[in-house]
């Protein structure tokens, strides 16, 4: 049996007293297109964060393809942190994508997606640079590869940012609201370019709001609240047939304020 | 005022202005190095490194200058530390620099957006690129205007140095009064010269600011 891109099991993680998740249970399989939904402060984004261990979790198994993420065990049968180095060889196969873009400001887009193929894949710098103008071309951002973050729009900023991840060619993909800090006309440029990449068959998990993207999309929902996720299923599952109160308290609201 | 008296010091004028132009440079080269040192061991997790940091960054902003010339210059040959008044002078200006220059550093770093260094993390670049090629020149752009800055105060932190017989300008200039009884001159020609200085750096200092921040969007720099 092979096994599944993402596979989380029971994994739980507080800040301080508060926990913020519980014992969650979730897998992704390959080429699989899972979006995490929920109200604020269910623990979508600290989920997502876990995955590539930019949070740790005090317990519970985050494994990618089989490879536990973030600890090392013990022959005694404890854990402890994963080495540094080890924990990078895992984190440069898979790409992230932040609701603040987090482009480095003083790169041009070209440097950007360039820079981490030189440091992390040891490219030279004319190959990076090369396959990082043939990635921007793909997000539709060939004739804007010498400008700066400064000068890009927010969903031009955001494409670079899926470029950069992309040109790593990672085994898996995780968007962290990606469409949450654009202006409403931009949102569209991002999501055709995450449709595009689902189509291709890229694994991706996508903390969103966007409840139509998400319908359209995903494979499969899976809805948070208080760190636990309540309800999980194929989109029409979820959206039209969930019987679970919180989730139809959760998507009314959404209605209500998208209706006019 | 008699510009004849100014005209016949002029070599001594001149070589002491070379002086004070040299004190600063080298003062600053020392403080910038030293205080980046600072700054990136400060970074490292070790709470006893910091405390001792800490305690120097303290103690050389918490006296006066002079107070430290005086000890490193006066005081040295006590404890075997015997220096020619300019080695002194620079060595002082380059460790009282050290502390303001440490601390704008630190302050730069803590300016780094969080967001530029999880992005390089989770892209799986190590420590040394992440600070180097990442939070590095952020950390430079945000600190430039502070630099700038002690620079310029710096530049007239050297005529401390006049006490412990460095023979800048404000040395050459005390000379001259003491010799022709023409304090206003010296005094007058002192702010020519200082304003002169001060003027050329801080205009340096903004276009290379506006150099460096090209990158930024127009809003972002408008400030």
């Amino acid at each position: 049996m092979s096994a599944a891109m993402i596979e989380l099991s029971a994994v739980s993680k507080s800040f301080g007293a508060a926990p913020v998740l519980r014992a969650v249970d979730l897998a992704v399989g390959k080429s699989e297109v899972v979006c995490l939904i929920g109200p604020s402060g269910s623990g979508k984004s600290t989920l997502l964060r876990c995955v590539n261990f930019l949070e740790s979790y005090d317990s519970g198994e985050i494994r990618i393809e089989g490879r536990l993420i973030g600890y090392e065990d013990r022959p005694d049968g404890t854990r402890r942190l994963m080495r540094q180095r080890a924990l990078r060889e895992m984190r440069c196969e898979i790409g992230m994508v932040f609701q603040h873009f987090n482009l480095w400001p003083h790169m041009s887009a070209l440097q950007n997606v360039a820079e981490p193929l030189r440091r992390v894949r040891g490219l030279s710098a004319p190959a990076a640079a090369e396959r990082a103008k043939q990635v921007l071309a793909r997000v539709g951002l060939a004739d804007k590869a010498a400008s700066y973050p400064g000068h890009l729009s927010g969903g031009q900023q955001q494409r670079v940012a899926i470029a950069r991840a992309l040109a790593m060619q990672p085994r898996l993909m995780l968007f962290d609201e990606p469409t949450s800090a654009l202006d409403p006309e931009l949102v569209g440029e991002v999501l055709e370019v995450m449709r595009s990449l689902a189509s291709e068959g890229m694994t991706m998990l996508i903390v969103t709001h966007e409840m139509g993207f998400a319908a359209k999309v995903a494979d499969r929902i899976a809805f948070l609240d208080g760190g636990r996720i309540v309800e999980s299923g194929p989109p029409r599952q979820v959206f039209h047939e969930s019987q679970e109160p919180r989730v139809r308290q959760f998507l009314q609201t959404y209605h209500d304020r998208n209706s006019f | 005022m008699s510009f004849e008296v100014l005209w016949r010091y002029a070599p001594s004028l001149l070589s002491g202005f070379a002086v004070t132009i040299l004190c600063w440079l080298g003062g600053s080269a020392l403080g910038l190095a030293v205080g980046f040192a600072i700054a990136l061991l400060y970074r490292l997790p070790f709470a006893p490194l910091r405390w001792l940091l800490r305690v120097y960054i303290e103690i050389l902003r918490g006296t006066p200058f002079l107070v430290q010339l005086f000890l490193l210059y006066s005081g040295g040959p006590f404890i075997g530390l015997r220096l020619e008044a300019t080695t002194a002078g620079v060595l002082g200006l380059g460790l009282y620099s050290s502390a303001y220059f440490a601390e704008a550093f630190r302050a730069g770093f803590s300016a780094v957006p969080r967001g530029q260094i999880e992005a390089a993390t989770s892209i799986g670049m190590n420590s040394f690129d992440i600070l180097w090629r990442i939070a590095l020149p952020t950390m430079l752009v945000a600190t430039l205007p502070a630099i700038v800055n002690l620079l310029i105060v710096l530049s007239k932190e050297t005529v401390i140095l006049s006490i412990i017989t460095v023979p800048e300008l404000m040395y050459q200039m005390q000379t001259m009064a003491a010799e022709t009884f023409t304090a206003f001159n010296a005094i007058f020609a002192m702010a020519i010269f200082y304003w002169l200085l001060v003027e050329t750096v801080s205009r340096l200092g903004y276009r290379l600011e506006r150099r460096v921040t090209a990158y930024l969007s127009p809003e972002a720099r408008a400030s």
